[in-house]
């Protein structure tokens, strides 16, 4: 297939329903952290983005989320994709991304530059779609915060040891800060910005 | 696996759930983000709905963006299934949405709520959707959002202490009944909506995810399963719920949040449960309060 019939294919069979289920397994995910979410939905996703992070572009982005995009997607069919299905428009400046897809694979860059909102408005921030290997097997992480009794753990392989203090770093900021999505394939977790790692 | 609304039935065919697709996206982002920053108010492009402002239309709008095929939706009013507004968003729902309903707590997925919280604890699979009036817990001491936006910002909350200081001042105690303050995550100072300060205590590290719509005010805020709401107070003030001095009249329920039911010119009351699902369950189960007792024996 061409590049540009990779980036008309695919998509929600169902836009409607499909992307009211993706969205309820994000808030499933966001209001309790730690908990690994399952796409079904086929969304012909083009490579090298997984079905998770193509799902959740198709259901949450439109003409109103500039998109920033790692840079193995952006020289990809991703960008064209993403741009014919969902209609947002992608951005080269961080701080202008309500989205943000990345793969850890080739580099996870600092929150640094992404919006972080404002101290009246820190809902103005980049929610970053990260791709790592795998979800559930790795890496062993702790996370606590609201949304999570106690503790819970969970295994994350191919997420580089400088996200923790990343993470730590876009904690401290609180109630500014980024919120980050974990992809691996058809599995999501999320961690909003209260989630603590130990 | 997707039923579609019945397009030959009605004036039109809206989309699934009345609201549009855009519209729907840009709730959920909201309700995204209002969920990463517990007890915030994220501000959101309410739309006009069938329904007056009042009506509920910030929790329609929330419910209808969160809302599938698969869900069994339940409302309330005061606790109420059976008044006006909650049949009328009930029935709103059942055409535009083609879900199933149910006034029993433990069956609904999503429980759309105006001024109480279920007896019934709810597990995790629920969702709880407030209707919210004024979401800003600082609105009548500062009516400038520009200030209440900074007082949130710098969680400069003085201004809510002195409020219930001067009312232990004025009445000896904190007067506030309903629409009794919290802090969120030991950050936002947040208003429940106007539940009961009896419910409070509910909202506190709640199995479920709760939601907050205020259509007038454009304002979404979330509580996520899971995380400490502390009611406002002072050590030598502590905060307090509603007691009853006698149960249900009709299913003897103690430690319940009750109404009180005017039964003649004479002065004859009987205060009964405010649930009306978790009264009618208990009386299936052959609780008898004291007017039902009397009744039987009459009959």
């Amino acid at each position: 297939m061409s590049m540009s019939a990779r980036a008309l294919s695919g998509g929600f069979s169902q836009p409607v329903f499909d992307a009211q289920a993706v969205f309820r397994l994000m808030m499933e995910g966001m209001s309790r952290p730690g908990t690994i979410q399952t796409v079904n939905a086929d969304v012909g996703q083009p490579s090298p983005l997984g079905r998770a992070a193509g799902a959740v572009a198709l259901a949450l982005c439109d003409a109103d989320t500039p998109v920033w995009l790692h840079s193995s997607y952006a020289s990809s069919a991703v960008a064209r994709w993403i741009a014919f299905h969902t209609g947002a428009t992608t951005t080269s400046e961080k701080a202008e991304a309500r989205f943000a897809l990345m793969q850890a694979a080739v580099g996870v860059c600092s929150f640094d530059l992404f919006a972080s909102g404002t101290q009246e408005y820190p809902d103005r921030s980049t929610t970053i779609i990260i791709e790592v290997e795998a979800i559930g097997e790795g890496r062993p992480l702790a996370l606590s915060g609201p949304g999570i009794k106690e503790q819970v753990m969970v295994n994350i392989q191919g997420l580089p040891g400088i996200f923790d203090g990343s993470w730590k770093s876009n904690g401290a900021l609180f109630p500014r800060g980024v919120d980050v999505v974990l992809t691996a394939g058809s599995r999501l977790l999320c961690l909003p910005r209260t989630t603590k790692l130990a | 696996m997707s039923p579609e609304v019945p397009s030959d039935q009605g004036l039109a065919a809206y989309n699934f759930a009345y609201l549009d697709e855009q519209t729907k996206r840009m709730i959920r982002r909201a309700i995204l983000k209002a969920i990463a920053i517990p007890g915030y108010q994220v501000p959101f492009a309410s739309r006009e709905m069938p329904m007056p402002y009042g009506w509920g239309t910030g929790g329609v709008q929330v419910t209808a963006s969160i809302i599938g095929p698969d869900d069994v939706l339940k409302v309330i009013d005061q606790g109420a299934d059976d008044t006006t507004n909650a049949v009328s968003i009930r029935a709103f729902f059942q055409k535009v949405a083609n879900v199933a309903v149910t006034t029993h707590t433990k069956e609904a997925t999503i429980i759309q709520t105006r001024h109480r919280i279920p007896e019934q604890a709810l597990s995790e699979g629920q969702v709880l959707v407030y209707q919210v009036p004024i979401p800003e817990p600082l609105r009548f001491l500062e009516p400038r959002e520009t200030e209440t936006r900074k007082m949130h910002a710098l969680e400069e909350y003085g201004l809510m202490h002195v409020k219930l200081y001067e009312d232990i001042a004025h009445n000896g105690r904190i007067s506030k009944t309903y629409a009794y303050p919290v802090k969120v995550a030991g950050r936002y100072v947040m208003d429940p909506s106007p539940t009961p300060k009896f419910d409070n205590p509910k909202m506190h590290m709640s199995d479920a995810l709760q939601l907050f719509g205020a259509g007038r005010e454009k304002r979404i805020y979330a509580i996520p399963p899971y995380t400490e709401v502390v009611s406002l107070d002072f050590e030598d003030h502590p905060f307090e719920i509603q007691r009853f001095d006698k149960p249900c009249a009709l299913c003897g329920a103690e430690n319940v949040y009750l109404d009180e039911v005017i039964l003649d010119d004479k002065g004859g009351r009987m205060f009964v449960c405010s649930d009306t699902d978790h009264c009618e369950d208990r009386r299936e189960h052959g609780h008898a309060g004291e007017m039902l007792a009397r009744q039987e024996a009459a009959e």
